[in-house]
């Protein structure tokens, strides 16, 4: 067993993709939560091998798209402060601000390096004392446990020149904000895969009960994500409502609940704004006061300013599912991965990125 | 961004009960070689065993028990069809 090759295998995804065509053609709704979930379909070419009717809405679940431009600006403010090194996965490095991207910020002398893991940000904390280095933190549940763990490190080193800044965000209050929309009118949610390594499949049955819709957290191999569409047209024909866990090999129902324990024990929840849903209360992750050292808004006094989104850019719609990136008139036009105006062409997993990318108008 | 991959753990140092180091594997996947700590990996693996990896931590270790029955669960699901006669 190789945990991957099995699951791409065609032997295996052929008769998938025949039992998947098999449905009855009626208008079905479906929204894909996870930003990974949205590159892997249209990677795999999944959309082009749909039953009619069945349409798969992109949602808020790409970090860097969802982060407000209010922390977009904060982020470029902070690596322009003097003896500040910033650390950033790369997908930041291009979503521009009131004020420019960070990638402007670097071209006039900012230091702002691209790190694979916060322990690499770390790290660059013990290579260069004379500095503060501060990692900007995004990132959704799969994520936080590492950065968490990453403080409690720097506490254990006693490393005096290393801060975090939290963007933090947790997936299911966004997800109760648009479901209570009834425009949105989605028949199953394709929950993500590796967020609910970490929270469990558990974290979806309330959404699952409050508005009667299929819930099913799927993996990211072709057969995954046919299996997991399968299971929730089952649910839809049979009106069920339930929550299934189709990628059972990573994802328990109570999920990692020692990763869970560490999180907690670092951050504490905070009203956090959206792109696009504004402030959502609840839904952010700020450093707990005993880590008070390791907070860089702390530190550094960073106030978040409520920042326009870009002019003319649909990405805060996009992110609710509510129009497609081709319905924006920038899309493709003004707005290109070469020169984007908005975080959803700029991230890897952002729905205008993806839609740019395979060429789907 | 929750791109995670499964890596074969090659190589443990340290142990799950030792506070005063965080323990680290080596792991590897098509010849590529990294450390990943386990500070946050919800069950302890052994040499062999698969980890899923994010951001430079194992987040979970797989159970190849969990893994043949998800394997089996889609091997039955594209059964079905198959048997039914569909073009496969």
């Amino acid at each position: 067993m190789k945990y991957l090759s099995e699951f791409r295998d065609s032997a295996l995804t052929k008769p998938l993709v025949a039992e998947l065509q098999r449905f009855p053609a009626r208008p079905i709704r479906i929204m894909e939560i996870c930003g990974t979930h949205t590159m892997a379909i249209f990677h795999h070419g999944l959309r082009s091998i749909l039953p009619e009717g069945l349409q798969l809405i992109s949602g808020p679940g790409c970090p860097v798209c969802v982060t407000a431009a209010g922390h977009i600006d904060a982020f470029v403010d902070i690596a322009q402060q003097d003896k500040v090194r910033v650390a950033i996965f790369g997908d930041l490095m291009r979503v521009p601000g009131s004020n420019g991207s960070l990638s402007q910020a670097a071209a006039h002398g900012a230091q702002v390096e691209m790190v694979y893991s916060p322990m690499d940000a770390l790290e660059l904390a013990e290579k260069h004392p004379g500095e503060l280095i501060v990692f900007l933190s995004v990132g959704f549940e799969t994520t936080t446990p590492g950065v968490a763990a990453t403080i409690l490190e720097a506490n254990r080193r006693e490393t005096s020149n290393f801060a975090v800044y939290s963007t933090h965000k947790v997936i299911p209050p966004p997800l109760e904000l648009l479901l209570a929309d009834p425009d949105l009118e989605l028949n199953g949610l394709l929950c993500p895969g590796h967020v609910s390594t970490i929270i469990g499949a558990q974290a979806y049955q309330t959404v699952a009960d409050k508005y009667q819709l299929p819930c099913v957290v799927a993996g990211f191999e072709p057969a995954d994500i046919l299996r997991a569409l399968i299971m929730l047209l089952r649910q839809i024909h049979e009106e069920r409502y339930e929550v299934e866990n189709g990628y059972n090999r990573a994802v328990t129902w109570q999920g990692n609940q020692r990763a869970c324990a560490l999180v907690d024990k670092v951050f504490i929840p905070e009203d956090s704004p959206w792109r696009g849903m504004g402030i959502l209360p609840g839904s952010g992750l700020a450093i707990r006061e005993t880590y008070s050292q390791f907070d860089a808004s702390k530190r550094l006094d960073i106030t978040m300013q409520d920042i326009a989104e870009p002019k003319g850019c649909l990405c805060g719609e996009i992110l609710c599912g509510k129009f497609a990136p081709p319905d924006c008139p920038l899309f493709a036009k003004a707005c290109t991965p070469a020169n984007p105006i908005g975080p959803c062409m700029v991230s890897s997993e952002g729905t205008c990125a993806a839609y740019f990318r395979y060429g789907e108008k | 961004m929750c791109l995670a991959v499964p890596m074969q753990v090659i190589e443990i140092n340290g142990s799950e009960d030792d506070f005063l180091s965080q323990p680290t594997a080596l792991v590897e996947s098509d010849g590529i070689k990294k450390e990943v700590r386990l500070d946050i990996v919800d069950r302890w693996p052994n040499l062999g065993d698969y980890v899923i990896i994010h951001a430079g931590f194992a987040i979970h270790t797989l159970d190849p028990q969990e893994a043949k029955t998800n394997l089996r669960l889609l091997q039955e699901m594209a059964a079905v069809t198959h048997g039914d006669g569909e073009t496969a």
